[in-house]
């Protein structure tokens, strides 16, 4: 156990120390990544000015706090892409991988939670700076900061469980972008990163609750607007952590599989 | 004049025979565009559900938009981009040295050398949303209006390809500049409207420093009833102005490469 937490610190700090080591390709990558909220953000101020104020309950404030907060989650849920496994497993790093005495999960998940500390760094100065152009309307409780910081990092071990099983496929064909492709087109719309869910019909809203995407991302940041009571809060919390260990379920299984049927290149 | 057409058709053939090789990718690419049209439409259904009109645009004429959005981005990813990434990597790894060599202009040859054909399945729905949202405007195209839209579209394409030059010359002095590529379809992304909907700074960022609004909403405009004589004359001294600086810079930046064993 102790052996699994020094792991676990020094591969955070390793992490740590590389993404520092290149602020402004991070920056570049940042900045490429706010295009997106601001297109978003204008889009839909513009029809709650139109609609005399707000629509949805969203006002242009309220529309500013959320694409503010959007940038930090959006980059919270990165984590290893399942494209990667494809390179993995071809040339052989997974080999390597696997002569280690620690589950390839272990590096990479405390390799991305380093990272993590590096992208909410770097995201408060942004965020300072996008609030005087915006001037979004933020202003949470001393406990919808705590359960958002907490959901924060449940959504990030969420989203990484779910896509470590998603690039498993890899190991069974290797004509996987169209399914990769068709996962994160549907994770685009129900997950809250196009638009707020309460501005979709009533039963997007409802397949949104049912699927895993909404809670890493919509439900964070309706949670630190003010939009969910304490109950809904802690009750998110708990369906991340059911999705997370749903899903790690699925990765043991799939992984005891896999490794019978891996053979690596030049083996 | 001729010469450059007959290179031009040489390499488009040998790229498109590269491609054709790999059929399952024009169906993977027809399953990518299909999302990607489920994406636009959703997101203008979304918008369409609160309000009626967009700061003056309706239904229909937004979805014209978003086709235009489409052809512009399928001509990027067929030509200019996949061009200007292997300029990138040539930079970067020495390699350039083989195309500098050759007895043509080294800045015609750097820019046709790639074509990517499977993503032309891009143009070719963007075509087809464009129709269908002109027959649901039901204005009819003058040939006149036709003629504007095909002249705003080649100019605007000419203009992201200058841009797309300037920036990747940029390599022969900071060598990595791969982020270059997301940060330019970050950006892209904001042509899905017009840009009359964005504040006066953004605006003026999306017509001359990234000119999506002249390869976007300007050939939108023009079927639209939009486009006055004045936005087309600027597009067209814009064009000239870009051509000419992009062809400058290429030219100041080729002098700074130092090839692989130099």
């Amino acid at each position: 156990m102790k052996g699994t937490i020094d792991f676990y610190l020094t591969q955070m700090k390793l992490a740590v120390i590389v993404q520092f080591q290149y602020p402004l390709a991070n920056y570049f990558y940042m900045i490429g990544m706010i295009a997106e909220p601001v297109i978003y953000l204008v889009v839909w101020s513009t029809v709650a000015v139109q609609q005399g104020g707000s629509v949805g309950g969203y006002t242009p404030a309220d529309f500013a706090a959320y694409y503010l907060v959007w940038i930090l989650v959006r980059n919270m849920n990165i984590v290893l892409t399942p494209y990667a496994w494809e390179q993995y497993i071809q040339r052989g790093f997974l080999s390597m991988e696997l002569l280690r005495p620690i589950h390839p999960l272990h590096g990479q998940l405390a390799y991305f939670s380093g990272w993590k500390f590096v992208v909410i760094v770097m995201w408060i100065p942004l965020a300072i700076l996008l609030s005087f152009i915006f001037k979004p309307n933020l202003d949470p409780t001393a406990w919808q900061l705590i359960l958002f910081f907490i959901a924060l990092w449940g959504g990030y071990l969420m989203r990484f469980m779910l896509l470590w099983l998603l690039g498993m496929i890899t190991f069974w064909t290797t004509r996987v972008s169209a399914i990769f492709e068709l996962y994160f087109t549907l994770e685009l719309l129900f997950s809250g990163r196009l638009v707020p869910l309460s501005l979709m019909p009533e039963w997007a809203q409802t397949v949104a609750n049912l699927m895993p995407f909404k809670w890493a991302f919509g439900y964070p940041i309706e949670l630190i607007l003010g939009k969910l009571t304490l109950q809904q809060s802690l009750l998110g919390l708990g369906v991340q952590l059911f999705w997370t260990l749903l899903a790690l379920f699925f990765v043991r299984l799939t992984w005891r599989a896999a490794m019978k049927k891996y053979s690596a290149v030049g083996a | 004049m001729i010469r450059f057409l007959k290179l031009l058709f040489a390499y488009f053939k040998i790229g498109s025979m590269n491609e054709l090789q790999y059929r399952a990718n024009f169906f993977l690419q027809i399953f990518q565009s299909l999302l990607a049209l489920v994406v636009g439409v959703f997101g203008l259904a979304l918008i369409f559900n609160q309000t009626a009109t967009l700061a003056g645009w309706s239904p229909a004429e937004l979805l014209a938009v978003m086709g235009v959005f489409f052809i512009m981005g399928g001509l990027i990813r067929v030509t200019i981009q996949p061009n200007m990434e292997r300029l990138m990597s040539e930079i970067r790894d020495g390699t350039l040295d083989y195309t500098l060599t050759k007895p043509a202009d080294a800045q015609v040859l750097v820019s046709i050398r790639e074509v990517r054909i499977w993503q032309s399945v891009d143009i070719f729905m963007g075509f087809l949303v464009l129709v269908y949202a002109l027959l649901q405007i039901g204005n009819g195209v003058s040939i006149l209006d036709a003629l504007a839209f095909a002249a705003a579209l080649v100019m605007g394409g000419l203009m992201i390809y200058c841009f797309w030059l300037m920036i990747t010359t940029g390599a022969f002095w900071v060598i990595r500049i791969n982020q270059v590529v997301e940060l330019f379809q970050g950006i892209y992304q904001a042509g899905r409207y017009p840009v009359g909907i964005y504040p006066g700074w953004i605006r003026i960022l999306l017509t001359f420093l990234v000119p999506v609004a002249f390869a976007v909403t300007v050939p939108a405009e023009s079927l639209t009833g939009r486009l006055t004589w004045q936005t087309l004359s600027l597009a067209l001294a814009l064009t000239v102005i870009l051509m000419i600086v992009a062809r400058l810079i290429w030219k100041f930046g080729l002098r700074s490469y130092g090839g692989a064993s130099a």
